[in-house]
């Protein structure tokens, strides 16, 4: 390019202009290196450990290790709840993008109903420690983790993760007893240990697995892992293996609890069986049962309400929660306190002319025979069930002494050392009225309570635990479940037991269980059908509870209706009568025809116990079952 | 007289002469080729300590080594080739290369390839592709150079004017591509020339003051997301998942690293891929990381001395356009060792400007040597004149 000619070009002067620039270029130089320099100083000197510990955060994560939940076994170590590999769906919140997207196409997916998103954004938003994994679903199909697998690459965040999942084999007949495992809420996430639970999703919901979490739980373990910044684990760093929880050995016999549940075909009610001696309960049966495996996975909400709405209350723990009046069975408990507290003597007579009468009263309160036994002793009273000598008894007691001596067998509390749930029931009283009512009591319930009725209720476990107290001659054991846990033995001597209960004289035990012996085998023993062909001496006590009322929100059609009215059949017994290995006490709701069904169910278990090989058959059984339930007198 | 007019006295002795003025000295052999020895050292070092460094952040591949190695050579083979033209030669070419360059930008425009979400590049299917604006980062200062070597200088009004006009058509063009990290390094190279050039201080002054004064008005007239950008930069844990990401992982790199360093290849933040664009435009963290402070400072002395010395040979230019070429050359290096370290270090906005001779990538390497190829020219076509 040519000089233009008009401007004369002074090389001098522009190349004093250029050094200066290039001058002050180098100061600019120098100034924008120190700053650099200087921010550098400052991120790697002063700010280094704070970096440090962030690049530290960003490669290393903590990986929890849900300990294995200790296996249930039953006492010959049959299995009874186990853990079985599953895969479930998992979502750690802080790496997915979009919440609702990712939730919608999971749903799409899976092919789940629409309604489940509902469950899913629950589940994902519960509150969570921050990157710890939300469980979503349990026991995913293999279609299902074909699907994920394919679109994982869509899927950030969800994981589709191997775990143990709680299995109960023979769940129906055992959901009562061992309870079951859940997810773990948001509620019980408030209380947690976090560290032990870390990676753990599931906690005992109710039964065994409840009250024995802390053993069967075990010790979560942790694992760092070195991660790349797609969340991919490179190689493990350092890991604490986790601690198993324990095994648990239960006393229950898994073949006595199956036939329980078949004896009750699928009637309401429930039987409780129980080693007299050791306390060990050997069957505890409420039905009709369910598949306590719902709850595991997550129950969908239409099978739920199935389950809440029945009827017949599949969920209600008859055997611990069931309050029942007791009826007749507690005759031989009322004998006992007469002779403890020396109202009665084995000996002493009264005469029934089919009703009692208070004095000053003209009010009549019969017995179930309306000409009345005649002349009735302690042991008749029991083998014939009479109403008279019991209101005559009861009023010489009072309600106090009643009360006090019905204690001492357990009733009105709670008598298991380790049942989760157990209700107390009620003894009532003088206190207890007061309290409830703000009314005095009345001589008249006196007699009610003397024949088992009026405000009195029970569980089958406590009248199952106070037979077994009587077979041992009022030795009180606490009814227990765990026999071993993990290699120890639960001692036999548990805290907290009751007194044991002193005779006079040790002959009159035998003058009682004497009686209860003529309950079955007597010709005028109530359960007189029961005792045919015994191979083994064995006591018992009949009895029928009235049902007073329905609920009032329930509505049956009037079939259901008549039915729902008949009374409960009860029984309470113990064999063999000299040396009792066994106590037993079952309760069939509205099972009609007096206590004859009850008396049946009873006899089956103590064959079942006693006799082992010569155990009865189930169906045989239910045959007898149809022809007796007709026509034999009540109480 | 200002301090820096005294300072400048000091040059006056250069360039420097042989004692005896007037006979031909023997060149030397440097002289014969038309390179400088000291800058080609100092190249040497950085390529071969970028390519350690780009050997641990390209996940230890030594493909990607051996490519850039293979760029490194053609490109060294460029900037000798350029460095045998002489001055006189980019003076009669430089309108030329403009014309073509703008020409080519405007057919970007028109019928470009669209990578990486803005057009950019212009292919000959078959036989080349090609980044028109990567010529512009050299040709805008040489046309610039070149105009303003016709000019009386300091310039006048209206030779500003025109520079205006030369520089803002590629800027322009080049930020609507969109590629605003490369239309603002095009537009510093040709300032730079108008600045070396004697750009007076009141304008200087009346320019960065309408600059300032424009900021809020310009921030009224952003968009959201451009507004989310800015707020982003200046507090990069606002965004840690999105925007800020890249910043908060590069200043974790970098601090982790220390006074010493986790180590070659041992950067936990690098290589496990925490840190984003790694070989590219973020690899000094890795070296920061990996080589801590010690590594940093370094490797900013070796860049600085580059500079030293191209400035150096600038001022020993002996005409005008030679002297604003060569400064605009040098000072748009160290401005891209600036804006890339600076904004991996977080003190300035994320741009993609990748760091000098270390980032993995041909064009930019190609275009640098080219640039010192022309200021070795500049240099070795001195002549021997008596003063």
């Amino acid at each position: 390019m040519p000089q233009r000619l008009d401007t004369l070009k002074n090389s001098e002067q522009e190349l004093r202009i250029f050094r200066v620039r290039a001058l002050l270029a180098v100061l600019v130089v120098i100034v924008l290196t120190s700053l650099l320099t200087g921010r550098l100083a400052y991120l790697q000197i002063t700010q280094h450990d704070l970096y440090s510990t962030r690049s530290e955060k960003n490669r290393v994560r903590v990986e929890p290790l849900p300990p294995n939940r200790g296996l249930i076994y039953d006492r010959n170590g049959a299995l009874l709840a186990e853990n079985r590999p599953t895969y479930n769906l998992t979502l750690v919140r802080e790496r997915v993008d979009n919440l609702d997207d990712t939730l919608a196409l999971l749903v799409e997916l899976l092919e789940l109903p629409e309604e489940d998103i509902d469950a899913f954004n629950v589940r994902s938003r519960q509150r969570q420690r921050p990157f710890q994994p939300a469980l979503l679903m349990s026991d995913l199909s293999e279609n299902q983790i074909a699907r994920l697998a394919v679109n994982r690459h869509r899927l950030p965040g969800v994981e589709v993760e191997a775990q143990l999942l709680r299995y109960y084999p023979d769940a129906e007949v055992m959901a009562h007893a061992l309870g079951y495992v859940g997810r773990i809420n948001a509620e019980e996430m408030q209380t947690l240990d976090t560290g032990r639970y870390a990676g753990t999703h599931f906690i005992g919901k109710t039964g065994v697995e409840r009250f024995y979490e802390d053993r069967l739980h075990g010790q979560a373990g942790l694992r760092k892992v070195e991660t790349n910044a797609r969340g991919r684990v490179l190689r493990e760093l350092g890991r604490t293996d986790p601690v198993p929880g324990d095994n648990l050995t239960l006393t229950l016999d898994k073949s006595l609890q199956m036939l329980a549940y078949e004896l009750m075909d699928g009637r309401r009610g429930s039987i409780v069986a129980i080693v007299p001696d050791t306390g060990e309960i050997l069957a505890m049966v409420s039905t009709p049962g369910f598949d306590s495996n719902q709850f595991v996975t997550g129950i969908d909400v239409a099978s739920y309400r199935a389950l809440q709405e029945n009827i017949d209350l599949p969920l209600f723990n008859r055997a611990i929660r069931g309050h029942y009046p007791p009826g007749s069975t507690i005759k031989p408990f009322l004998a006992l306190a007469g002779l403890v507290e020396g109202a009665i003597t084995p000996d002493s007579t009264i005469h029934d002319p089919g009703f009692y009468q208070l004095p000053n009263d003209s009010r009549r309160y019969r017995n179930w025979l309306r000409w009345g036994h005649g002349r009735v002793d302690m042991e008749r009273s029991i083998a014939v069930s009479n109403n008279t000598y019991y209101y005559s008894l009861a009023h010489d007691l009072g309600i106090d002494k009643l009360h006090e001596q019905m204690s001492n067998f357990g009733f009105g509390q709670r008598v298991a050392h380790d049942v989760q749930g157990e209700s107390t029931a009620l003894m009532p009283s003088r206190e207890w009225k007061r309290a409830r009512f703000n009314q005095p009591w009345y001589p008249g319930e006196t007699l009610s309570v003397g024949i088992g009725q009026g405000y009195w209720q029970v569980t089958p476990l406590q009248l199952a635990s106070a037979t077994a107290a009587l077979a041992n001659r009022g030795h009180w054991v606490k009814p227990r479940l765990a026999l071993e846990i993990g290699d120890e033995l639960v001692p036999r001597d548990l805290p907290d037991t009751l007194p044991d209960i002193q005779l006079d004289n040790e002959g009159w035990w035998a003058r009682i269980f004497s009686g209860m012996e003529k309950v079955l085998t007597g010709h005028e023993g109530t359960a007189r059908r029961t005792g045919v062909g015994l191979e083994y001496r064995m006591g018992g006590k009949s009895g029928t509870a009235q049902v007073f009322s329905l609920g009032q929100d329930q509505r049956y059609n009037a079939a259901e209706l008549e039915e729902r009215l008949r009374d409960h059949a009860l029984f309470m017994a113990f064999a063999p009568l000299d040396n009792p290995q066994i106590a037993v006490s079952v309760i069939v709701e509205n099972a009609g025809g007096g206590s004859t069904h009850a008396a049946h169910l009873a006899r089956a278990m103590t064959d079942a116990w006693l006799l082992n090989d010569n155990a009865p058959d189930v169906e045989e059984l239910k045959e007898v079952l149809n022809e007796d339930t007709t026509g034999v007198e009540g109480n | 007289m200002v301090p820096w007019q005294l300072l400048s006295r000091s040059f006056r002795r250069y360039p420097v002469r042989p004692p005896n003025s007037g006979i031909a000295r023997r060149k030397s052999i440097w002289e014969r080729i038309h390179l400088d020895p000291w800058l080609i050292g100092l190249l040497l070092v950085l390529m071969v300590a970028g390519l350690f460094v780009l050997y641990s952040a390209s996940g230890q591949r030594i493909e990607a080594v051996i490519a850039q190695a293979v760029r490194f050579g053609v490109a060294l083979v460029v900037m000798v080739v350029i460095a045998q033209f002489s001055p006189s030669t980019f003076l009669r070419w430089a309108p030329i290369a403009y014309a073509v360059g703008l020409a080519m930008l405007i057919a970007v425009e028109i019928a470009g390839d669209i990578g990486m979400g803005a057009k950019r590049w212009l292919e000959i299917p078959g036989v080349i592709r090609f980044q028109p604006s990567e010529m512009m980062k050299l040709a805008v200062p040489l046309m610039v150079a070149a105009y303003l070597n016709r000019c009386q200088l300091p310039p006048r009004l209206r030779d500003i004017a025109v520079c205006g006009i030369i520089i803002g058509l590629p800027v322009v063009l080049t930020a609507i591509q969109p590629d605003l990290g490369t239309s603002l390094l095009v537009a510093s190279a040709a300032v730079i020339v108008v600045l070396l050039a004697g750009l007076s201080w009141k304008l200087i002054g009346f320019v960065g003051a309408l600059m300032a004064a424009g900021l809020p008005v310009l921030w009224m007239n952003m968009h959201n997301y451009q507004r989310q950008r800015v707020l982003t930069f200046l507090d990069p844990e606002s965004d840690p998942l999105g925007a800020g990401w890249n910043i908060i992982q590069s200043t974790t790199a970098i601090g982790s690293g220390g006074l010493w360093g986790k180590g070659w290849l041992d950067g936990t933040q690098s290589q496990l891929e925490f840190l984003p664009e790694r070989h590219t435009d973020f690899i000094i963290a890795v070296l920061g990381e990996e080589f801590g402070l010690v590594g940093m400072l370094m490797l900013l002395a070796l860049y600085v001395m580059i500079v030293g010395r191209g400035l150096w040979l600038a001022t020993s230019s002996q005409d005008t356009f030679g002297r604003l070429v060569a400064g605009s050359i040098i000072l748009t290096f160290f401005i891209y060792v600036f804006v890339n370290v600076g904004m991996v270090s977080g003190i300035l906005p994320v741009v993609g400007v990748p760091l000098p001779l270390v980032s993995y990538g041909g064009t930019s390497s190609v275009t640098l040597l080219a640039g010192f190829g022309i200021l070795m020219s500049i240099h070795a076509h001195r002549r021997l004149l008596p003063r």
